[in-house]
């Protein structure tokens, strides 16, 4: 094609993009500029907002629940993200040096599928303290019941645990994929000079890995921010607040007290923390695009 | 690469089948309650299978016993309709993926295919969404739903994934700024415009990522509880995510119906279960893709 002007399809163009354009402004545009004006409001979805500055933030920064929110979702990220990386970077290996069957990563996907409520039910079913199957089987080494979701200690790490169990297999099968594209004559070299799985693992498999491990990493964090699902079958935020993660903490304010101001400033809040994460996403992208070229 | 079993190679493979069988066995326990009476949860809880299998708890979540059945398999009473909840949740799945992937991908087509002003900056803008976490807008967009009259409605809960995210435009944005010029311009000859191309050329040779987004979307939509939850609490349009929370705090005594709730739990899990299995290999192929790109 040799036009002599430049090709403009600016009429066509604006047809193919009006319903995203719509639902962008609707849900998204109009919601976030929204979203801020309450968090600088008094607002109970019964009156009209009014203007109160700062309150809100001030009031969020002095309120211990919020700051025990906060902290309960750390150690909730710390043991999930901890927990779940180990064990997906030893899957995805595993399977890596022995097999490529499809069916079997079909099962390692299948707790991915599930709602999160249904994995919630599953594992309230296997750990409850009476009946529980774990707790059974515990009774019959002669351990006592431990109460996983009624005991102050052990709330936060069995929710991670079963959050672990949900989605190690689907970060397992990420890495599997990174993975796959590591050359094969690395590991032919390697294996004819005499080196061991474990030396394969270190001196190939993980630096190599690097780039999509770190960009996996950091969109599981950022995922695992944002935990409420599981929490608001199980746990409820307990006992006392043992698990009363930000997500369930914003959830109360506005739908149990209807503090909406208030919840959307903790809202606001929360984005901060989740734009830094993006923004360590978005250098380690261009590191991984330059590493990988 | 050896394959002859080494010693490494056999503790390797008993590493795996440890991991299959933690990920399969808490399904397995799953289905085996719901199999089990609810009389015997007490005294029958460790044997592989159950002593005295029965249909009864499939049969009552799904509307198929009277009250007084209800209460005598150990339930609340109240009537359920897991069918009806299973028909809304494929509803609320198939619409939401049909749609936005159709207009994701009109607007992804444009945004790398189309020439028109200020292309780049529409384009940043949307993305820019990609970092606002959901919470934030779920509350503005709460109000909005309610103050359109659409609480309690299939719309209400559709209208705020139904015509984009930002995720699946970028996803499909970047496939269609691969597509050949060549073929493009081919079909210019061939007396097409814009949609056309995108109809006839673009669509067909974009079915893996289309398929891919499309999946992507359907399991998360499946998995959707917190906004359906919100907006979508009426008996009428109620999802098997939802339904299964509001089925746990139906419990009659102290005890929950473990029995019931794993029946639902079960039927709750066997549609992305069927998913699994017929497009199982494109669903993990699919990872390759998101993973890695």
């Amino acid at each position: 094609m040799s036009s002599t002007k430049p090709r403009d399809d600016r009429r066509a163009a604006w047809w193919f993009l009006l319903p995203v354009l719509v639902g962008f402004a609707v849900f998204y545009g109009y919601p976030a500029a929204r979203g801020l004006w309450y968090s600088v409001t008094d607002y109970t979805m019964l009156n009209t907002p009014s203007y109160v500055g700062a309150e809100n933030y001030t009031k969020l920064v002095q309120d211990e629940k919020f700051w025990n929110a906060l902290l309960v979702t750390g150690w909730y990220v710390v043991l999930n993200i901890g927990s779940q990386t180990l064990l997906a970077l030893g899957i995805a290996t595993l399977m890596h040096r022995l097999t490529r069957s499809v069916v079997l990563r079909a099962t390692l996907l299948l707790p991915w599928l599930v709602p999160n409520v249904t994995i919630g039910l599953l594992w309230m079913w296997l750990l409850d303290t009476n009946l529980g199957f774990v707790n059974q089987l515990l009774h019959t080494v002669g351990w006592g019941p431990v109460g996983f979701f009624t005991d102050e200690t052990w709330a936060m790490p069995t929710v991670a645990g079963i959050n672990t169990w949900a989605y190690t297999g689907y970060t397992a099968l990420l890495l599997y994929a990174g993975m796959l594209q590591i050359p094969q004559y690395l590991y032919e070299g390697a294996s004819i000079d005499g080196a061991g799985e474990w030396r394969m693992f270190r001196r190939i498999t993980l630096p190599l890995l690097r780039p999509v491990l770190a960009l996996v990493l950091v969109v599981s964090l950022i995922g695992s921010f944002q935990i409420f699902d599981t929490i608001a079958v199980t746990t409820k935020g307990g006992p006392v607040s043992a698990t009363q993660v930000i997500y369930y903490f914003i959830y109360l304010q506005a739908f149990k007290y209807f503090h909406m101001g208030y919840a959307a400033a903790a809202a606001v809040f929360l984005a901060l923390i989740l734009g830094v994460l993006t923004a360590i996403q978005m250098r380690l992208l261009r590191a991984s695009r330059s590493d990988l070229a | 690469m050896t394959k002859k079993l080494n010693p490494g190679r056999f503790l390797a493979w008993a590493a795996m089948i440890v991991v299959i069988l933690a990920t399969v066995f808490p399904f397995w326990w799953m289905v085996r309650t719901a199999l089990t009476p609810a009389a015997d949860i007490y005294t029958d809880n460790l044997g592989l299978l159950p002593e005295h299998p029965t249909l009864i708890n499939f049969l009552r979540v799904l509307g198929l016993t009277s009250e007084a059945e209800n209460r005598a398999a150990g339930g609340s009473g109240a009537q359920l309709d897991f069918a009806a909840y299973l028909v809304n949740s494929i509803i609320y799945c198939g619409l939401i993926a049909a749609l936005q992937t159709l207009f994701c991908a009109m607007a992804g087509y444009a945004f790398a295919r189309l020439r028109f002003p200020g292309r780049d900056l529409v384009f940043a803008i949307v993305i820019a969404a990609l970092m606002v976490p959901p919470i934030f807008t779920l509350l503005p967009n709460f109000v909005l739903v309610k103050d359109l009259g659409l609480m309690n409605t299939m719309a209400g809960m559709v209208a705020p994934t139904l015509l984009m995210t930002p995720f699946a435009v970028f996803f499909l944005r970047q496939f269609f700024l691969s597509l050949p010029r060549d073929v493009e311009e081919a079909a210019i000859l061939d007396g097409n415009g814009p949609w056309g191309i995108f109809w006839r050329i673009a669509l067909p040779m974009s079915r893996g990522p289309l398929i891919t987004i499309g999946l992507t979307t359907i399991v998360w939509a499946w998995k959707d509880y917190l906004w359906p939850l919100l907006v979508g609490r009426d008996e009428d349009n109620r999802l098997v995510t939802v339904a299964l929370g509001v089925f746990l705090q139906q419990s009659p005594n102290t005890q929950p119906d473990w029995t019931g709730l794993m029946a639902a739990s079960t039927l709750s899990v066997l549609p992305v279960l069927l998913l699994l299995v017929f497009v199982g290999k494109r669903l993990v192929q699919s990872l390759n893709f998101t993973g890695s790109k």
